[in-house]
């Protein structure tokens, strides 16, 4: 069994941060040198970890799987980073942001990491600025706010509808700074498919170089994974069509646990799937919710008729009317079970009854049609690309779709595993979102971890190592993964079957949505236990993967993170079907009030669940970690 | 209402640039493709495309992609002549087959210039623009040290214009674009982006010059005013920039030349 403690600092909530900062062991400037750390993934998480530890002057190498740091989805990211700045005088503080992002997470995060998210979110504002990341601004030339999902104040920091686009490449910057100075070593095309352990610590990787198919290996005293999340296991997403989850799944079948994978969100406002072919979904952000009013018509019959034929009261604003104080900025989970629910009644709009209206005509009327231009333009300009429609005139029609996933490798309060020397940040860890995260705060937590958590918790870790002792990278545990890895590409290139990667993928997608979607329940379940298994045999048996080992492969890079989905799949239904309760993401048909509202059980599960590998063909182990709340009374959530 | 009438299916011959690594001779090869939603996005088409060439076991065409909602800037696709194909303001992947007509022969290619070399078919290798960022496209603002962010209020139009300058994906569509093969209208964007803040201006000078000592040094041309970056750019980036850029890299060099350096052993100038 794998020990989990989560190092959780006594003493007053307000204070844990500040007093162990004061506490963990440092390195030396002049030892700092001597410690190399390997950054794998350069989004916000990563990209800010590497640039601040070789700020700090340890030897970084960062490896990207893209052909430039810029590209991680972290650039797609929209509407906002949250921060308790109060900068509206709107009774906004650090317990606040606690408090909303401890609730919108249903009770299921560690207080301790939530409220150093929240005591932390105020740094990373001042940080970006500094970097030249264009905030919108008032006309006095201070920064401006938006209100999101969850919250009863205007917390929001924005640039357009492409926050995290300049966010990224603020962090991107002071990146490139730090390999312009020599500091970093980067390593483009890249990609982690495996990670060493000596002696029961983290302390290499093994690499493929995606031109040349080279594989190589990286020793280091430390290992960072920021990979982001796993997302993609349903295939169709609001992820990037290569976000995956091998660099994660890999270190789970190293020894690391993987924690709460069934905690996925699934976004309320996703432009609706139109056909098999398609290959993404796009998001339309939750800031369009400020000023956009979500229906659907309250009589079946009318689903099909032009919206605007449709009068005032034969709407129904579900969200308005079943959560009058929060309404359309209810949390994400909520507004995403209410459109499955309006849709299952066979109200829901479009060609597939798969969607509801998000109407701006009331915003037009109060803010006229540039005032509304100016703050989305660009998503009413995404809207109408992909859907040929002007939803200045119409309604735009949107459903939930795959978003994030809050489940991810366990961590401490130090962000490490529990492998000692593998720290993971953002997404793809567990830590900090609970069972549903809220909207801007994905940002707020990746760009926390990178420039101010891990900077300080990492020391603790590398004081104990001693400078030097890192092993070579021609140590036999080394050699024993690097052959794993050629051994598996091997096997890949075997298949010469008849069918594509993307054929499986398709089908896990469908078997993923459709048991362990928006609703779970313990027979479709076990439904997808069953058929998930095999489909990866087939898999295995019938893949054809064209072309060689030795050069750009893009059938040979899906193939194996497909093969990655098809076992993490499996994990995530396991975890689903194990938790007996309905939390924040994680809707269990069996466990619901009669309004059809989450039924937690705090007496059963105020735990985390972290699944350690036990070895291909045996089932994996269910550890806990318990959530002992002293600061907050765990209690219903409710947005009435 | 495109999505609610998808219209009438379409077929297309595509004539797609085959490489099979950096050097080698390239070729055309044609693809037919069958039957096919105008809904369906370009990067689908080439995802059914493949598919069909895996089944027959011909190796499928390589093209960079990513996030498929244009703003990663990966795709990189020539499109019958035009980088990101024929509407304005779009990237490869924003690009739908209702854009063309049925029966349409439709020719792509990568993006092609010496600084780009081809790794493989329509993939081409973009790290110049990397190297540029690494010379001097940041704001050195170390993690832990930065002010309170509403010290320095910045007047609403010089913020957005840095913005217009920021959405820069980073493509390399207007390196693409121009018959020089400039990277100007890339490299303004940043530097108008940075320059027009406050918090820019201490290595304003020395950001221009080394920004565009790194591109000329990755084998980019001269600027000389065709303007078919922007007009190829999927963030519809101003060539006004361009002047900006122009404007500071003049001041800058002349700033340089007679700049007088301090000097530690001398206690003060």
């Amino acid at each position: 069994m794998a020990q989990l403690d989560p190092k959780v600092p006594s003493g007053p909530l307000a204070d844990k941060w500040r007093r162990h900062k004061t506490e963990i062991k440092l390195v030396n400037p002049a030892n700092k040198r001597k410690y190399e750390v390997i950054v794998v993934g350069a989004g916000l998480a990563g990209a800010s970890a590497a640039a601040t530890l070789a700020e700090l002057g340890y030897k970084v190498k960062s490896f990207v799987f893209h052909d430039s740091p810029r590209r991680a989805h972290s650039i797609a990211a929209q509407g906002g980073i949250n921060a308790a700045k109060n900068y509206q005088n709107d009774g906004d503080s650090v317990y606040r942001l606690f408090y909303d992002t401890i609730k919108g997470g249903d009770y299921r995060s560690r207080e301790a990491n939530t409220h150093r998210l929240a005591e932390v979110s105020v740094n990373i504002i001042d940080q970006c600025v500094a970097q030249g990341v264009p905030f919108a601004r008032e006309y006095g030339g201070l920064l401006a706010n938006r209100s999101f999902g969850g919250a009863q104040v205007s917390r929001t920091f924005y640039a357009r509808g492409q926050t995290g686009q300049q966010l990224l490449l603020g962090a991107y910057s002071a990146l490139s700074r730090m390999v312009g100075a020599g500091a970093v070593e980067l390593h483009t095309y890249s990609e982690m498919l495996d990670l060493v352990v000596v002696g029961g610590h983290a302390k290499g990787i093994i690499v493929r170089d995606l031109v040349s198919g080279q594989i190589t290996r990286h020793a280091a005293d430390a290992v960072i994974l920021a990979t982001g999340g796993y997302g993609n296991v349903f295939n169709l997403s609001t992820y990037a069509r290569g976000s995956n989850a091998t660099a994660i799944w890999r270190a789970y079948k190293r020894g690391a646990c993987f924690a709460n994978p069934c905690y996925t969100q699934i976004h309320p406002t996703c432009i609706p799937v139109s056909g098999e072919y398609q290959s993404k979904l796009t998001l339309m952000s939750e800031s369009l919710r400020n000023d956009g009013r979500i229906w659907v018509p309250k009589k079946a019959e009318d689903r099909r008729k032009d919206p605007n034929s449709i009068p005032e009261d034969g709407r129904d604003y579900y969200l308005e009317r079943m959560y009058p104080a929060f309404g359309n900025l209810c949390p994400r989970d909520i507004a995403s079970r209410a459109a499955k629910r309006v849709c299952d009644e066979g109200r829901g709009v479009g060609p597939s009854g798969l969607g509801v209206y998000l109407d701006f005509s009331e915003a037009i009327q109060r803010l006229t049609e540039a005032g509304v231009r100016e703050r989305y333009g660009n998503l009413f300009d995404i809207y109408h690309e992909i859907t040929n429609e002007n939803a200045y005139q119409v309604p735009m029609r949107i459903f939930p779709a795959v978003h994030y996933t809050m489940g991810g490798l366990w961590v401490d309060y130090n962000l490490m595993s529990n492998l000692p020397g593998l720290f993971v940040l953002g997404e793809a860890n567990f830590s900090d979102h609970g069972a549903n995260r809220l909207g801007a705060s994905a940002l707020m937590q990746g760009l926390a971890d990178g420039y101010f958590v891990i900077p300080y918790t990492i020391g603790d870790y590398l004081a104990g190592q001693k400078p030097g002792s890192r092993p070579a990278p021609d140590a036999p545990e080394f050699r024993a993964a690097e052959a794993a890895v050629a051994a598996m590409t091997g096997r890949l290139l075997a298949g010469k079957g008849g069918e594509p990667v993307s054929h499986f993928y398709k089908r896990l997608g469908h078997l993923m949505w459709q048991y362990c979607g928006m609703a779970r329940n313990r027979a479709g379940l076990e439904t997808a236990l069953r058929e998930i298994p095999a489909l990866r045999e087939e898999f295995w048996r019938s893949v054809r993967v064209p072309g060689a080992a030795d050069t750009l492969n893009q059938s040979l890079e899906q193939a194996g993170r497909v093969a990655d989905f098809l076992e993490l799949g499996e994990l995530l239904c396991r975890d689903a079907l194990a938790r007996e309760e309905s939390c924040g993401g994680h809707f269990r048909e069996e466990h619901q009030y009669p309004d059809g509202e989450c039924r937690r059980d705090d007496v059963n599960f105020a735990h985390v669940a972290a699944w350690e590998y036990q070895g291909e063909g045996r089932a994996p182990v269910r550890n806990i970690e318990p959530l002992n709340y002293e600061f907050v009374k765990m209690s219903v959530r409710n947005y009435k | 209402m495109v999505a609610e009438n998808p219209g009438s299916l379409l077929s297309v011959t595509l004539r797609v640039w085959r490489q099979a690594g950096p050097g080698r001779a390239g070729r055309f090869a044609e693809y037919p493709a069958k039957d096919l939603d105008p809904n369906m996005s370009f990067l689908e088409l080439l995802d059914v495309v493949n598919d069909g060439l895996t089944m027959r076991g011909e190796e499928p065409i390589a093209f960079a992609h990513d996030c498929r909602e244009g703003i990663c800037g990966t795709c990189s696709l020539v499109i019958d002549g035009k980088p990101h194909g024929p509407h304005r303001g779009v990237a490869s992947c924003q690009t739908y087959l209702r854009s063309f007509a049925n029966g349409a022969v439709i020719t792509v290619e990568p993006f092609r210039a010496a600084a780009f070399p081809v790794i493989k078919d329509l993939v081409t290798d973009r790290s110049a623009f990397d190297r540029i960022q690494q010379a001097g496209g940041f704001i050195t603002a170390r993690a832990g040290s930065a002010p309170e962010a509403n010290a320095a209020p910045i007047p609403k139009g010089d913020a957005d214009l840095a913005m217009d300058a920021a959405q820069c994906i980073g493509c390399g569509a207007c390196v693409a674009a121009c018959k020089n093969a400039s990277a100007m209208l890339f490299v303004a964007a940043k530097v108008s982006h940075l320059g027009l803040l406050p918090q820019g201006q201490a290595e304003r000078d020395r950001r221009v010059l080394s920004m565009m000592a790194a591109a000329d040094a990755a084998g980019f041309g001269g600027c000389t005013n065709q303007y078919e970056c922007s007009a190829a750019c999927p963030k519809l980036i101003s060539h006004d920039f361009i002047a900006r850029l122009n404007r500071d890299f003049i001041g800058a060099s002349f700033r340089d030349a007679f700049r007088v350096e301090a000097s530690a052993a001398g206690g003060g100038a």
